[in-house]
């Protein structure tokens, strides 16, 4: 066993290669913003990316990475995962993203304090060219506060991540948070925001005790400030079409800025969402009618939302592992099945870049390659939503990282069966 | 009511013919039904009381659906019985397959179809679903797979659980999976039988049952059953074991006692046990082990176990770790029904790798694309591609040939179904899938599906898209392009 373990702390130390200037030459380059770049250049010095263009100097001394042929693209974002507070699903000391709150309450959990850097499934995701993840709490009505970050290397002296980006709930049917009706359950709902908005202008009377009682512990109330304030958006889930009605209804009696999640039957109400300017997040391989909340699910969800001009981000729900932290990478997939049920190319690839990085107020540090952005890059060896497609190159903040994942090295002991094995 | 009890008495009847002398022993053997008397006869001792090897107590009623002859001509074919075929054709007549090739005659009568720029492949099967018994809306009412009331239900069958409503079905259909294996879920040591179903419309389970498909057994390893029957156990892996041995003993038993008794007839017949029963058929050879399994350490002692009461498995399921233990399966001809790139969602899946199929390919094994999912199953196809682009990642050699074998022939070959279905070649059924463009890109959708030579899904007319009764004013109808 002595070799195995030395081998494996020899490919752990393969490390981060980085360089300060880096031209990308010769790709085809989807800047996202802007319209693609035949033979384009992405030039990247200091982390940031400094020029996108056909016609770019490369300075004397640049790395040069030849992406001749191949497809140049911003990093991908996956906007709601449980990496990193998920390692393995069903062993509890692992599950970090579950709250259990105060009567299904649990605004102020900051999901983000329990994220671990070294999850070893950080590394297959950005192999795959996801270089920023949300990471979203769940369970419970309101289950906390989730947050960004880019996927660097866990030793990395300037960690990108940075929450809270939004407030989480569900509106999920009549069973969910501890009610018996639908009706209860926004009315409790409503109680909670309302309380927090009298929270909020009697903050000085409620600490003294000269407060009336309130349906929330203190620190909850506290942290739906920046929700009632329009600085923090909420990011309800609901699917059946008349909870996202709800949704809506409550974002615009208490004035927050609501991101829909999963909304199964967000296409029944897609001329709603996008006269109200709600984004949804949601995926493209789901059409099974799962629960009586979500009858109306389908494949061209995405699609019509983007057709009505609504924002769409597309993630993996779909069940069957999609929505689990070790395939946060499938999500370039889940984009090429979107395009497949009716997507416009450019808007998959804005749904899993741009679009989940301004909905989480990053738009204008990641998302998309132009000057001054981060430069979070990916050359793919062609169509990036095509499951034959590879990332070559993976630059997270301007680096490469090279940290080889805990797959791989399983792949390459099994490729041929070690000495030490060879007895059955 | 009375329609049924006349058509029941005329199979029954027709039963008492012998069959053609290539039919191998299977549920619609005759020796299965000679046991069996004719229903409701007045003072017969009924057969109910008897354990009888093949008996098949409730027969398919499938019968294919209405077809005319089919030429799709001008396709690309993926045979999976050999090399891919530019620009051929295939003639499907009467249920069958009846040519392919690079050129075929085409009957005067037949239905031409341009395939240009498309692709045709066998059917897809499923060998791991659990449409039916885990049926769409979902909840307790619909909660069928898993008699989680003892660890060992050998007793129970899948296709009682089956809701031939289950809005899931005509999705695998649009997804283009023609034939599915039932299973019970993996909550107990041994689950019961499956059962293996045409992805048809339907009233009842029995219109549904592939015609002489032999059964499955369903068994599980590891965490579930240790998981679910913490408090009265068994509680560990330890506990597992000795409840699958203390069944096959007794199961052994039950098989000697029952087969003395069938051969001489003398005294009082032994009494029937349910649970015994499917056992001691599985120790026949006539129903076939589908063993859910994650590590490779305990498939090597499920492997012991088999051979300590000489019953064969036919496929480990999940088998995240089946790369682990390849040479093992490879030795004793069993197939691995796995995933692509599922893992870590517990303990014993957290050395689940992308490489498992090809390094399963590379040792001689049997590799099975399962689905377990209802959704995943939807886009084997894809799967199939993860798991072909990452062998050639590794530097395995896995051409599109090989990766349509695994959600084909090779699921086929573990229901023991193989000579019927799972390649297009002449003789075969015609179950076959035109899809838009090469089944293995992200944007390729199956556009028609036929089985027995019917035109069941055609993704661009809604009338030829299945609603199951429940859709029926739920769920918003399908469109042109298809919802599916």
């Amino acid at each position: 066993m002595r070799t195995l373990v030395i081998a494996a702390a020899v490919s752990l130390g393969a490390g981060v290669a980085g360089a300060q200037t880096i031209a990308i030459t010769g790709g085809t380059v989807y800047p996202v913003s802007g319209p693609k770049i035949e033979n384009g250049t992405v030039l990247v010095r200091d982390g940031k990316v400094v020029a996108v263009g056909a016609n770019v100097a490369v300075p004397a001394g640049a790395q040069r990475v030849n992406a001749t042929g191949k497809w140049v693209t911003p990093g991908l974002v996956n906007a709601a995962t449980q990496i990193g507070v998920v390692e393995i699903g069903a062993v509890n000391d692992t599950r970090d993203a579950f709250a259990r709150g105060r009567d299904q309450i649990a605004a102020s959990v900051r999901v983000w304090e329990g994220f671990n850097p070294r999850s070893v499934l950080i590394a297959p995701a950005r192999e795959e060219g996801v270089t920023t993840v949300v990471v979203v709490p769940g369970g419970g009505l309101v289950s906390g506060q989730a947050a960004i970050t880019d996927l660097d290397a866990p030793e990395s002296s300037v960690r990108s991540l940075h929450g809270p980006v939004a407030m989480v709930a569900e509106i999920g049917g009549s069973q969910q948070g501890g009610v018996g009706s639908r009706a209860e359950l926004i009315g409790k709902l409503r109680e909670l925001l309302a309380d927090a908005r009298f929270y909020g202008t009697n903050r000085a009377a409620f600490d003294r005790g000269d407060a009336r009682a309130l349906s929330a512990s203190r620190a909850d109330l506290a942290a739906l400030q920046p929700v009632l304030a329009g600085t923090l958006p909420m990011l309800i889930s609901a699917d059946r079409e008349s909870d996202i009605v709800a949704a809506l209804d409550l974002a615009k009696e208490f004035g927050f800025r609501l991101i829909l999640g999963d909304g199964a039957e967000a296409w029944m109400v897609a001329d709603r969402l996008a006269a109200a300017k709600v984004p949804v997040i949601t995926g493209a391989m789901n059409n099974i009618p799962s629960g009586f909340e979500a009858l109306g699910k389908r494949q061209e969800n995405a699609g019509l939302l983007r057709k009505a001009g609504v924002s769409v981000a597309i993630i993996g729900n779909a069940g069957g592992g999609d929505e689990e932290a070790f395939n946060v990478r499938n999500i370039r997939y889940e984009a090429g099945n979107a395009v497949a049920y009716g997507m416009s190319w450019d808007d998959a690839l804005r749904a899993v870049t741009l679009a989940p990085a301004q909905m989480f107020g990053a738009g204008a540090r990641i998302g998309s390659l132009e000057a001054g952005k981060v430069a979070n890059v990916v050359v793919w060896s062609g169509d990036p939503f095509e499951l034959g497609t590879r990332a070559e190159h993976v630059f997270v903040g301007g680096r490469e990282i090279m940290e080889p994942t805990r797959q791989q090295m399983l792949e390459d002991r099994y490729k041929t069966l070690p000495p030490e094995y060879r007895q059955r | 009511m009375r329609s049924f009890v006349l058509a029941l008495a005329a199979t029954t009847a027709a039963c008492a013919s012998a069959p053609p002398a290539s039919t191998r022993p299977t549920p619609s053997d005759s020796t299965a039904r000679a046991a069996m008397p004719a229903a409701g006869t007045p003072g017969s001792p009924g057969a109910g009381a008897l354990s009888t090897p093949n008996a098949d107590p409730f027969p398919s009623t499938y019968k294919p659906f209405a077809s005319r002859a089919t030429v799709i001509r001008n396709v690309t074919i993926m045979t999976a019985a050999g090399p891919t075929i530019r620009n051929g054709a295939v003639v499907l007549r009467d249920g069958k397959i009846a040519a392919v090739g690079a050129t075929v005659d085409v009957p005067a009568d037949a239905l031409v179809i341009d395939g240009a720029g498309k692709f045709l492949t066998p059917g897809i099967i499923d060998d791991h679903s659990h449409l039916g018994v885990y049926a769409a809306p979902g909840g307790q009412a619909l909660s069928d797979g898993n008699e989680a009331t003892n660890p060992t239900t050998p007793y129970v069958w899948a296709e009682h659980s089956v809701w031939p409503q289950d809005p899931q079905f005509p999705r695998n259909l649009a997804g283009g999976v023609t034939t599915l294996q039932i299973l019970p879920g993996s909550a107990n040591l041994i689950g019961g039988r499956s059962v293996v179903l045409k992805n048809v419309p339907a009233r009842t389970v029995q219109g549904m049952k592939f015609p002489g498909a032999k059964y499955g057994l369903k068994m599980a390893c590891g965490e579930n059953p240790k998981r679910v029957y913490s408090t009265r156990g068994p509680a560990t892996r330890m506990g597992n074991v000795a409840g699958y041995r203390t069944a096959w003993i007794n199961a052994e038993a039950y098989r000697r006692r029952w087969d003395k008794w069938n051969a001489d007839k003398k005294g009082d017949p032994p009494s029937r046990d349910l649970g015994m029963e499917t056992l001691a058929e599985v120790l026949r050879g006539n129903i076939l082990v589908h063993n859910h399994c994650y590590r490779g350490d305990e498939m090597a002692q499920m492997i012991d176990i088999a051979r300590e009461f000489g019953y064969r498995i036919r496929s480990f399921h999940h088998g995240v770790e089946a790369y682990k233990v390849a040479d093992l399966l490879a030795r004793d001809s069993i197939s691995a029904s796995v995933w692509s790139d599922w893992g870590a969602f517990k303990m014993e899946a957290i050395d689940a790798i992308r490489g498992n199929m090809a390094l399963l390919q590379k040792a001689g094994v049997r590799v099975i694309m399962h689905s377990d999912d209802p959704s995943g199953s939807q886009r084997l196809n894809q799967e199939a591609a993860k798991a072909m682009y990452e062998g050639r990642r590794l530097g395995i050699d896995i051409s599109e040939d090989d990766a349509i074998k695994w959600m084909t022939i090779n699921p086929a070959w573990a229901l023991d179904l193989d000579k019927q279905i799972g390649s297009i070649e002449t003789g075969k059924n015609a179950d076959v899938v035109l899809w838009t463009g090469n089944p293995f890109s992200v944007y390729s959708k199956a556009e028609r599906v036929w089985i027995d030579g019917a035109l069941l899904f055609d993704r661009n007319d809604p009338k030829q898209q299945w609603r199951t009764d429940f859709e029926i004013g739920f769920v918003p109808p399908p469109t042109v392009g298809g919802s599916r």
